[in-house]
């Protein structure tokens, strides 16, 4: 590919190193800039605002005044150095502000500036060097390009949260800067634009209802060919038990609709009735992307009428990492109470956890021996480790899809302790990354989850990486070439339990 | 009393009045800034419980940064543990008569001096050497470090070195706390020294990083409990934008 050619690929060395800094290796315009109709939709400036400097500072105060998280991470950070090796970013980059702390500060430099006693003084004064004692900085055009090029650089994916003696997250100081670029005109347009699409059609892809029937419809006679069972992928049914709200990647793109087919055989098989919704065809949540709460909770109101049309006593959600986030932490408090679903049942549920209670009650049964032709690990997708919970025991989130995969699959393989559980690196994609303007910070960013990947290959003869996130499965099968390896070497835990699951009446292939 | 007692009289009331406003008004402002969103890193604890112990792992023993890095962590964990039993110690110097836990206390806090200089001496070494945390390191990172220095090895000076008069300093300091000026300070340079440093400590405590130390407990990624399917969570401004 002529293309390959013209991204740096970072070399995958036998053990994981830490890079000798790069300073402005990553240094670049920042992905494409919103154009005024991606802005408009969302209630943001169309351009640039006059006074901005101003209006940033002032933001940053008001942002200041709403979230605990942000005051408390802007002052607490004592530079000791725990997070700078984490990033993955870093790792793949080498560009100093890519370690957490030194993106932290970008924002930091600005709170202690205003916001601070000495800051204060020392720029009432206008002693640079009182600024430059304290890390203080003025808002200008230079720390702009900084906060719209690196806050763009990094996948909210917390692992540096983790690690952190005090908990501060990049993830909320890195939505916090974004939001405040919005409030002054300068979006994102990859995260604007499908936000816009979801207000108008429903869905970041941008299908719309009809095209959705037909693709599902398709899906159905697929199933029926392969299996000659009549698994059924409704969609606007009213009156189901349950609603599915699944990534719309989920509707056609590879891997990611063969796990849309393993739901669909789940929930035939399992008897239960079920439905998708043409209003909330997509559980992403992009509005988490952006740091903005009123985006956010208009998008998860969406669900929320889509379960109330369709009177619906559950909702379940397909597998997306960021959107099982938003789902699980946030959804009860932007779109709640739930009240008027079933209360037997967590609201919502993620479909690894549904189809794991099935499992356990022996009520699905599997041919493992249809996966024998592979050999699995299991990325943990970022926000699913760290942000969220399966099931009812801290961590269910690591154990219940590894259950899931293992009882369908004979050959399971856990990728190197440092790499996985709350220890998981991101794909390099997540966090609306996830568009070609950034394909070069994509590349360098899954560094580490490819060094540990093969790895596995190597030593255990690993075939295939399963994973049960929309963006994961779309990051990998973009940047597995370029590190020579086969972008169909991704698959969608749902795959395997649809490869495995005997179907009642169903005839061998 | 003397101009230089007088001076370091109000050194003294100045310093702990900044020193116990300012960190009191920080906390006051972290505890009335609502938590909008259910952030904990996960996984993470199902009772409040789990939450306390989880918060003591992290403030007595630093797990999470012995997660990260086991040189900053033992360095760090010496240096504030250390830190710790030298405070408690000096207990002795502001109450009388002396509670018997602070003098059974006291071999232990004399000898923690040594500790607390050393995990100082390492992360100062570390901040320098190393090329990640010289870069993200500011003028005051330094300047922190060499403060503590100062009161950690002139304090050591006093008690292993050069005894200062600590009776007479005793009097002066209780004296002070009763508002009552009439027994001087030894006047003994080394002592000015380890004050100075000490009072200037005080007064930069809520003005900067050394913030860590309230802001830990509310930290919303280290202090939720994971609930967030059960019960909503809702903020008051957030609250608003349901009418």
């Amino acid at each position: 590919m002529a293309a390959k050619a013209t991204f740096d690929v970072p070399q995958m060395q036998e053990y994981p190193i830490i890079p000798m800094l790069k300073p402005n290796a990553m240094k670049t315009a920042g992905p494409f800039i919103a154009k005024p109709e991606h802005q408009a939709p969302l209630g943001f400036p169309c351009e640039l605002v006059e006074n901005w400097e101003q209006k940033a500072v002032e933001k940053l105060g008001e942002l200041l005044e709403k979230y605990r998280s942000l005051r408390v991470y802007l002052d607490a950070c004592v530079r000791c150095g725990a997070c700078t090796d984490k990033c993955h970013y870093l790792l793949g980059s080498a560009d100093p502000k890519n370690m957490p702390v030194a993106r932290q500060d970008l924002l930091r430099q600005i709170y202690r500036r205003y916001y601070t006693v000495p800051g204060k003084i020392f720029g009432a004064l206008g002693w640079e060097w009182g600024k430059k004692l304290i890390g203080a900085k003025d808002m200008s055009k230079e720390v702009l390009d900084d906060w719209y090029n690196y806050f763009h650089q990094c996948s909210q994916c917390r692992r540096c949260s983790v690690f952190c003696p005090y908990g501060i997250d990049t993830a909320d100081i890195s939505m916090a800067a974004r939001e405040i670029m919005d409030s002054i005109g300068q979006g994102q347009k990859y995260c604007n634009e499908i936000i816009g699409k979801v207000f108008k059609i429903g869905n970041n892809l941008g299908l719309p209802g009809p095209a959705l029937q037909d693709t599902l419809e398709g899906l159905e006679e697929d199933v029926e060919f392969n299996t000659g069972v009549k698994v059924r992928f409704p969609l606007d049914v009213e009156g189901a038990d349950i609603l599915l709200v699944t990534p719309s990647a989920d509707f056609f793109a590879e891997p990611h609709v063969d796990g849309l087919v393993g739901y669909a055989k789940v929930f035939h098989q399992a008897g239960v009735s079920w439905t998708m919704s043409s209003y909330a065809s997509e559980a992403g949540n992009f509005g988490m992307f952006i740091g903005s709460y009123e985006n956010m909770r208009k998008i998860s109101l969406r669900i929320r009428k889509a379960a109330l049309d369709l009177k619906v006593k559950r909702i379940v959600f397909g597998e997306c990492g960021h959107a099982w986030r938003v789902a699980y932490s946030f959804m009860n408090t932007l779109a709640g109470p739930f009240d008027f679903l079933d209360p037997k049942y967590p609201v919502p549920q993620h479909i690894c956890e549904f189809t794991n209670e099935l499992i356990k009650a022996g009520k699905l049964n599997f041919d493992k021996s249809k996966n024998d032709h592979l050999k699995i690990t299991f990325h943990d997708s970022c926000n699913v480790a760290r942000a969220t919970r399966m099931g009812d025991v801290e961590g269910g989130q690591f154990t219940i899809p590894r259950e899931v995969i293992k009882a369908v699959c004979n050959h399971y393989y856990d990728m190197p302790a440092e790499t996985i559980h709350d220890k998981t690196f991101c794909c390099g994609g997540g966090g609306g990354l996830l568009t070609d303007d950034l394909m070069d910070v994509r590349i360098k960013g899954a560094l580490p989850r490819m060094q540990a990947w093969k790895q596995v290959v190597e030593e255990q003869g690993v075939t295939h990486l399963a994973a049960i996130c929309a963006i994961c499965k779309s990051q990998f099968t973009k940047v597995l070439p370029y590190y020579g390896f086969k972008l169909d070497q991704v698959v969608s835990v749902h795959q395997l339990v649809s490869n495995a699951i005997i179907l009642d009446g169903q005839t061998e292939e | 009393m003397g101009f230089l007692t007088g001076f370091y009289a109000l050194f003294f009331y100045v310093a702990v009045l900044i020193f116990l406003v300012g960190v009191g008004h920080k906390i006051y402002e972290y505890a009335r800034t609502p938590a909008p969103l259910k952030v904990p890193t996960m996984p993470a604890p199902l009772t409040t419980t789990g939450v306390a112990w989880r918060l003591t792992t992290e403030v007595v023993f630093f797990k999470s940064l012995f997660r990260a890095n086991k040189w900053i962590w033992i360095l760090g964990w010496v240096f504030h543990f250390c830190l710790l039993l030298v405070l408690l110690r000096h207990l002795r110097y502001f109450i009388d008569p002396v509670w018997l836990w602070v003098d059974l206390l006291q071999p232990f806090g004399k000898y923690a001096a040594f500790g607390m200089v050393a995990g100082l001496a390492g992360l100062l070494l570390r901040r320098i050497v190393v090329e990640r945390i010289r870069y993200i390191s500011n003028p005051s990172d330094y300047i922190m470090l060499i403060l503590l220095l100062i009161i950690g090895m002139s304090g050591s000076m006093m008690t292993f070195v050069k005894h200062t008069d600590i009776v007479q300093l005793k009097a002066a300091f209780l004296g002070f706390l009763s508002l009552n000026w009439q027994y001087n300070l030894p006047a003994d340079p080394i002592l000015f020294v380890h004050l100075t440093a000490v009072f200037a400590l005080m007064i930069v405590f809520p003005f900067s990083k050394l913030l860590h130390a309230p802001g830990i407990f509310f930290s919303p990624s280290r202090n939720q409990v994971d609930n967030a399917r059960e019960k909503r969570h809702l903020a008051p401004w957030a609250a608003k934008l349901e009418n």
